[in-house]
């Protein structure tokens, strides 16, 4: 089984998110970047493919080449090769269509992607690649089970979960549950060496057009002052929410 | 021509987020000087849908789509699109609508924005508000395809009501075959859900083991809220993960969001910012939750709680 696993390189769940550009770009100045945890939680899955299935994994991102480090770190972690496609990741179609390039090419049979980066969080990548690529596509993804060209998937819904049957090609929108946090990797030394001699392939992209544009961003208001209830007042509580927020 | 929306239905009821959704497109038809075209998936009534401002209704009822199907169903809306000749599409964030909207837009060769929280601040460019990163900030996006899919954040425009009554006509697309099957469904019945919640109340760490999270049950059933929790908390698996909120968790968009023993780290506070009142209930003044929330009390949970229980018993008696 060769698995593609989509790496998005995105700021740190802890950034600060400013902009620049008159608001137009996101301001990375300070911002540490990281795998999106998404896309962590597919990597390690893929993981376990790779050690008892005897897949291979190879890592994929759409960016320039301040992404690499977080290739590198995927290498690390134990990936055996990366693909970055030298091109900026304007929208989610661009990518998908720079995406099906890269699996036709490598003849991918599974790809797994994380449900929804968490800096756009445009959570279209994954299902436009599927469309693309005319594969089955399972999204929301919290297990997944290969048996040869066969796939038992789990896909969690609102108020539930839901058990699907599937075969390859095959992409998923991995999240937490593909794997648990405890299982997720921190590159060790040896790791960290062994990635320095894994191949990372710079590819040039495809034409590909866009469907939408990022006009601006903006922040949320600045929130007022809290209003504080005495604990043995909670009475006090239940009347601001009745007759002020009207919530109740 | 007709703005198109998928109003989702669960066993033939619609959903509120359905209602929303309408709302939202009669408001992006009346924006472009047409009508509304609801496409609906094995619900047999669907008069309240006019009240709502959809003109008409076109219902698939199709064994083979009984259960929610992603590709099934895009296929479906892709072949009511083309024969309505829609230029928008409004879809919700529901966990299937947005499963199916990418592949949607594959179909249609449409552009497709999601978490959209406004009504377009212009049809031509197309342009809407959504939420990004994490709902740290708001992107304006333009939509710049010939055909325009929507996909609406729930409980950011509201449920508006129209007088109107809809058409309903029957709808038989055809449907391929599907690649993905539906083995078995597994939902929680009788409790609701954090997705349709309309108040939701939240557990971290501060209540110091699973064992003590039936003061949190019993209020969620006081206010007829669903129980969420921390990261921590469903790390320690105290919790399920399905009722983990933030940023790699599930997004909160509730009108009362209730965090007790929470102290607020950014990852859980991102996820929850959606919600329109906070309300946080904490021993440790400096806990970051209280520079995010609205109402606060200072003091122990498990003092505070039982007696915030026996409060809104006695206020629902007034009611």
């Amino acid at each position: 089984m060769k698995i593609l696993v989509c790496i998005s390189h995105v700021p740190d769940t802890t950034s600060k998110i400013n902009f620049t550009e008159g608001d137009t770009k996101f301001d990375t100045t300070g911002v540490q970047f990281v795998i999106n945890p998404n896309d962590e939680f597919g990597l390690t899955r893929a993981m376990w493919f790779k050690e008892k299935q005897g897949a291979s994994v190879d890592v994929v991102n759409v960016g320039g080449p301040e992404t690499e480090p977080t290739l590198r770190k995927a290498l690390a972690i134990g990936a055996d090769g990366a693909i970055r496609v030298n091109t900026a990741a304007t929208d989610g179609f661009a990518v998908a269509q720079q995406l099906a390039k890269v699996v036709q090419d490598g003849g991918y049979d599974l790809v797994i992607a994380g449900r929804e980066s968490i800096d756009y969080n445009g959570g279209m990548v994954p299902g436009m690649l599927a469309g693309l690529l005319n594969a089955n596509y399972v999204t929301n993804c919290i297990s997944l089970e290969v048996d040869g060209t066969n796939a038992k998937a789990v896909r969690e819904i609102d108020g539930g979960k839901e058990t699907v049957s599937t075969s390859l090609p095959l992409v998923i929108g991995g999240q937490k549950g593909l794997v648990e946090e405890s299982d997720l990797r921190i590159p060790n030394m040896r790791g960290i060496m062994m990635a320095r001699q894994k191949p990372l392939k710079v590819v040039e992209p495809v034409d590909a057009n866009t469907e939408t544009a990022s006009v601006k961003f903006e922040k949320p208001a600045p929130k007022g002052a809290i209003k504080l209830i005495d604990p043995d007042n909670v009475e006090e509580l239940v009347n601001l929410l009745h007759n002020e927020a009207k919530v109740i | 021509m007709s703005v198109l929306v998928y109003t989702e239905s669960d066993k033939g009821t619609f959903k509120k987020t359905a209602l929303e959704v309408a709302s939202y497109a009669k408001t992006v038809a009346d924006q472009m000087g047409t009508t509304v075209t609801a496409i609906t998936f094995n619900a047999d009534d669907t008069s309240v849908l006019g009240n709502y401002g959809v003109d008409k209704v076109l219902k698939v009822n199709n064994s083979q789509l009984e259960t929610f199907n992603a590709s099934g169903y895009a296929s479906a809306i892709a072949d009511a699109a083309k024969n309505e000749g829609t230029k928008v599409i409004v879809v919700s964030s529901s966990a299937d609508s947005k499963y199916l909207a990418p592949l949607l837009a594959i179909k249609l060769d449409a552009g497709y924005a999601s978490n959209v929280v406004e009504a377009p601040s212009s049809t031509s460019p197309f342009t809407v508000k959504r939420t990004a990163f994490t709902n740290k900030a708001f992107n304006m996006t333009a939509i710049n395809t010939d055909v325009k899919i929507v996909g609406v954040s729930k409980n950011a425009f509201g449920v508006k009501e129209n007088s109107g009554s809809a058409t309903a006509e029957d709808f038989s697309p055809a449907i391929p075959e599907l690649g993905v099957k539906v083995e078995s469904v597994d939902k929680v019945t009788g409790q609701v859900t954090i997705a349709d919640a309309e108040i939701v109340v939240s557990g971290g760490r501060g209540l110091k083991g699973p064992e003590n999270w039936g003061m949190i049950e019993e209020l969620a059933d006081v206010l007829g809220a669903a129980t969420a929790c921390s990261k921590p908390v469903s790390d320690l698996g105290w919790r399920p993960h399905s009722e983990h909120v933030g940023q790699t968790g599930k997004p909160v968009a509730a009108n009362l969001y209730i965090a007790i023993g929470i102290s607020g780290a950014i990852q859980h506070l991102a996820g929850i910012n959606s919600s329109k009142v906070k309300v946080v209930i904490n021993t440790d003044p400096e806990a970051p939750f209280f520079k995010a929330a609205d109402y606060g009390i200072v003091g122990d949970a498990f003092e505070v709680v039982p007696k915030l229980i026996e409060k809104l018993k006695e206020f629902k008696a007034q009611q």
